[in-house]
């Protein structure tokens, strides 16, 4: 699977791919996408570099260990839903703010940020589990 | 009515556990002080409860209630009354003078600390339990008194015994704490309330219940085990591998007393029937005179006064079992008595045994002269359980005798087993004081000398306390006695406590009897012992041979529950999890006439000419073809990789169905989850290094195939079960008509993720991220393995030169 032309490309279709994990993820709330896909994608994304320029690079590439990745999600998810404490509602209303940038709108959300952790928690465990098949020697995992 | 009286009751509620968790840092300040600093907790909080005598005296009581969980209605609420007064007066009192004493018979131990704080705690519990009002709070501090009590006996963690006791002890007081809370809830649902003061009020209302049985039940259950009732009294001598201070807290005023707090308090509630009265008095009974006997066996100081407080405890059931005016009185003197007498001998057999380095009754005598002020204390208390007249043990004997004077036979069979019982106790009473103090002086490992101070102050006071209350009937009589009784049989008592002697009064010369047949058992105590000792050879085992078997036979079957279901083949996981799915597809449809539809109501005539093709255009066909294919391919997959791949065709065939069936949120998803399976299959089959092919039996192939093709048509059929019925539409109405307006949002499958149903998605990525650490941790101990092969190998090289 090591060939020139996959390690060449790689590089392209995962930028593409997290890329465009990140849109459909971002989209969700209107068209289809989510936090849930969008993370199989990245995670894809990350299978795919890992094939092709080693486990190690993408560790590197990576910086954070992936199960912190997906810790974090999950810590987001939560306090997105915390947030709701402050405007003493139950736990998990959601709250919108729109923010006005010269022409445009942009709504900003707990869900939005609880979608963030879906991303963050699909992405990052499906990653762990991807590096750690994808390692064969006796690397750290 | 006190001012403060509510900050103050949740004060004394929390004050305990507040010191408790102090204790540990205390001690290492105060270093050998922190038994005289601790003892101020309880000394502080005996004199706050005495504020409310005057109110509770007077006939008043006290209530606080403090919102707790104000959705269900549930109150952490306290009533003071006469009852819970008199045994919070005797816990924290009694808890003073023990903290005190632990300070001293602790002296030295590095986790002094440690243990003050679980006495504490424990008096904490203690203290909830007797004031508590609502029956959750009852249970809470029921059940905190049990795991406080765990964490004393086995304070001396090292010794196999302490924890076999420890644990025990947890056992048996669970299994009742479970009754308490069953019971509780059935007499919520049963009577619409929590509280026990509106409990009696209601009248017979439970007693007359059809489920008065259960309830009962329940709520004997839980105070038999905690008061250790014949058959399950084993695991109070076990016990007595606490340090000597638990057992003289533990065992004389505090928890062994819940249950019979609990049958006090529950008593204008449930009491009364005949089933009350006849299992109370008999089992009662049998544990007064089982315990004597046991006490009798014993040589051992403390397992001496184990024995004798089941017997006591057996004493007071049996005498709120009665029921009459006098026997509640005498239940009520008598459990005074008992906490002063027993824990003040508990003290001392602590301070005998910390002084001599022996407990042992036949290694010990003529202590007296070495230790005076012991030998008073413990000569006081044994008065007092003996029942000499100007000894508050007196009335109590009295007040017992009094109540069964009617004639008829059940009372002569009381009376009688009574006599025996107290003749026993107070021969035990005579061989406790006399046999260590008097007499020829016996070598002990250590050199015997006076006891210190702080291990002093308990048992003399105690012992002295018993005498005051003896030779003041009035104050007894009036303070303690009349509000108590009353509060037990909610209507006023007189006393009627004397200290005249009547010769002519039968009741006297069966107190006389009674002495003359202790001094008769303590005459030929070493006879009757070995006598016992060899009934009980011959009979060969015991109620905690029986816990034994029990503990083993729930071990063993648990073991043999893990060894079935999780064998470690993965393989009949899988046939295990799909033959539930079976059962649960099948099951429901058969039982309620979920095939019914399938059977046609009228002729249908030539229906073959009827069948018609669904209208689906060309492209849509070839998608499903491509499923088909994808199936088939996997079925006759020579090679795994093959396989793996063709589950992937089929899985992106699926995904295009739902995509031209609406559905692209889903489509999206199984299509990366197909992507990702391939991927992770794929580099697991390299992983594990399976073999390329996978070849396996006839009979596998056929079990496991029956089995997909049961679960498919399964699955099929209640698919077309629910497109058969009306579609209730409500809810997806719902999501339809409020995902923008209220969640801004048009993607309703991806509002209903993260907004009407976010905490469920909360729950589930937190469940994707622990199997994700599950399976990385798996990865890992398989390569540790797999690394930690040649390593003894170089560990060899390394040492041969």
């Amino acid at each position: 699977m090591n060939t020139v032309i996959f390690r060449t490309l790689a590089p392209v279709i995962v930028a593409t791919m997290l890329v465009f994990s990140v849109y459909v993820c971002l989209r969700g709330h209107n068209e289809p996408g989510g936090g849930f896909i969008g993370g199989l994608i990245a995670a894809a994304a990350i299978g795919v570099f890992g094939m092709a320029s080693g486990v190690a690079t993408v560790r590197k590439a990576l910086r954070v260990d992936p199960m912190a990745i997906a810790g974090f999600g999950v810590v987001m998810a939560g306090a997105s839903g915390l947030m709701s404490l402050f405007i003493d509602a139950p736990f998990m209303t959601s709250i919108w703010l729109y923010l006005d940038i010269g022409e445009s709108v942009v709504p900003l959300s707990t869900p939005l940020f609880f979608d963030l952790g879906v991303y963050c928690v699909v992405f990052g465990t499906l990653s762990a589990i991807a590096l750690s098949l994808e390692s064969d020697r006796e690397e750290d995992i | 009515m006190w001012p403060a009286s509510e900050t103050g009751i949740v004060f004394v509620a929390i004050a305990p556990f507040v010191a408790a968790i102090l204790a540990p840092f205390l001690f290492r300040i105060a270093g050998g002080f922190t038994g005289w600093l601790l003892a101020l907790v309880p000394a502080a909080i005996f004199l706050f409860l005495l504020g409310f005598a005057e109110t509770v005296i007077g006939g008043g009581a006290i209530a606080v209630s403090v919102n707790w969980i104000p959705a269900y209605d549930i109150n952490l609420s306290f009533f003071i009354d006469g009852l819970s007064l008199v045994f919070a007066l005797t816990i924290s009192g009694i808890g003073a003078l023990i903290v005190l004493y632990s300070g001293a018979y602790l002296a030295g131990h590095p986790h002094q600390g440690r243990f003050l704080g679980f006495m504490l705690a424990f008096m904490g519990a203690m203290l909830g339990l007797v004031l508590a009002d609502s029956l959750l709070a009852l249970f809470l501090f029921w059940e905190l008194t049990s795991v406080t009590s765990f964490l004393l006996i086995g304070f001396d963690h090292t010794r196999q015994a302490a924890r076999r006791g420890a644990i025990q002890a947890l056992v048996v007081t669970n299994i009742g704490g479970m009754c308490l809370l069953a019971g509780a809830i059935l007499v919520q649902q049963l009577s619409g309330s929590w509280e026990m003061s509106t409990l009696r009020g209601m009248g017979d209302l439970l007693r007359d219940h059809a489920l008065y049985g259960l309830v009962l039940f329940c709520f004997l259950g839980a105070a038999f085990t905690k008061s250790a009732q014949f058959p399950l009294h084993f695991w109070l001598p076990n016990a007595m591998e606490a340090p000597t201070p638990v057992s003289a807290f533990l065992h004389s005023a505090t928890m062994v007393q819940a249950g019979v707090y609990l049958l006090a308090r529950m008593s204008p509630v449930l009491g009364g029937t005949q089933a009350w009265t006849s299992i109370l008095v008999i089992f009662g009974g049998l544990t007064l005179i089982w315990g004597a006997l046991g006490a009798l066996k014993q040589t051992d100081l403390k397992q001496i006064l184990a024995q004798t407080t089941i017997a006591s405890l057996g004493l007071l059931v049996l005498l709120i079992g009665l029921g009459s005016t006098y026997s509640i009185a005498a239940a009520i003197v008598y459990f005074v008595a008992h906490a002063f007498y027993k824990a003040g001998l508990f003290m001392v057999a602590g301070a005998v045994d910390h002084e001599t380095g022996t407990r042992e009754i036949t290694g010990l005598g003529g202590l007296a002269e070495k230790m005076p002020a012991t030998f008073i204390a413990a000569a006081m208390a044994a008065l007092s359980m003996v029942g000499l007249p100007l000894t508050i043990g007196y009335f109590a004997k009295e007040e017992m005798y009094l109540g069964l004077m009617s004639g008829d036979w059940t009372s002569l069979v009381v009376i009688v087993v009574l006599i025996a019982g107290n003749a026993m106790l107070a021969g035990v009473a005579l061989i406790v004081a006399i046999r260590p103090f008097l007499g020829v002086v016996v070598p002990t490992p250590r050199t015997p000398h006076e006891a210190p101070l702080a291990m002093l102050a308990g048992p003399v006071l105690l012992g002295a306390a018993g005498i005051v209350a003896g030779v003041l009937p009035d104050w007894l009589g009036h303070d303690v006695l009349v509000p108590a009784a009353s509060a037990i049989l909610q209507r006023p008592v007189e006393s009627h406590l004397t200290l005249a002697l009547d010769v002519t009064s039968l009741l006297l010369w069966l107190s006389v009897l009674t002495w003359a047949l202790g001094i008769l058992v303590y005459r030929q105590a070493d006879t009757i012992r070995t006598l016992l000792r060899r009934f009980d050879a011959w009979l060969g085992w015991t109620a905690d041979n029986v816990f034994d078997a029990c503990m083993f036979g729930l071990i063993r079957f648990s073991g043999a529950v893990t060894r079935a279901l999780h064998h470690g083949r993965l393989e009949l996981y899988l046939v295990l999890v799909f033959l539930t799915l079976a059962v649960a597809l099948f099951g429901p449809m058969l039982a309620w006439g979920g095939l019914d539809w399938m059977v046609p109501k009228a002729d249908l005539g030539d229906w073959s000419q009827r069948l018609v093709l669904p209208a689906l255009q060309p492209y849509e066909w070839g998608v499903i073809a491509m499923a088909i294919a994808g199936l088939l391919a996997v079925l006759a997959a020579p090679t795994r990789l093959i396989a793996i791949l063709s589950m992937g065709v089929q899985g992106t065939a699926l995904a295009l169905i739902f995509l031209l069936f609406g559905a692209p949120d889903l489509a999206f998803t199984q299509l990366m989850v197909e992507v990702l399976s391939v991927v992770i299959l794929t580099f697991l089959m390299t992983r594990l290094r399976l073999d390329d092919r996978d070849p396996r039996p006839f009979e596998d192939w056929a079990r496991d195939g029956t089995l997909a093709i049961v679960c498919g048509v399964g699955v099929s059929l209640l698919l077309m079960l629910v497109l058969n019925g009306t579609l209730d539409t409500r809810l997806s109405d719902l999501f339809t008509a409020t995902s923008v307006p209220i969640a801004h949002g048009h993607n309703i499958v991806n509002v209903i993720l993260v907004d009407y149903r976010g905490f469920d998605t909360l729950g589930e990525i937190s469940v994707v991220m622990g199997a994700g650490m599950a399976i990385l941790a798996l990865l890992r101990r398989q390569r540790k393995k797999a690394a930690e092969k040649p390593a003894p190998r170089r560990r060899t090289r390394k040492a041969a030169p």
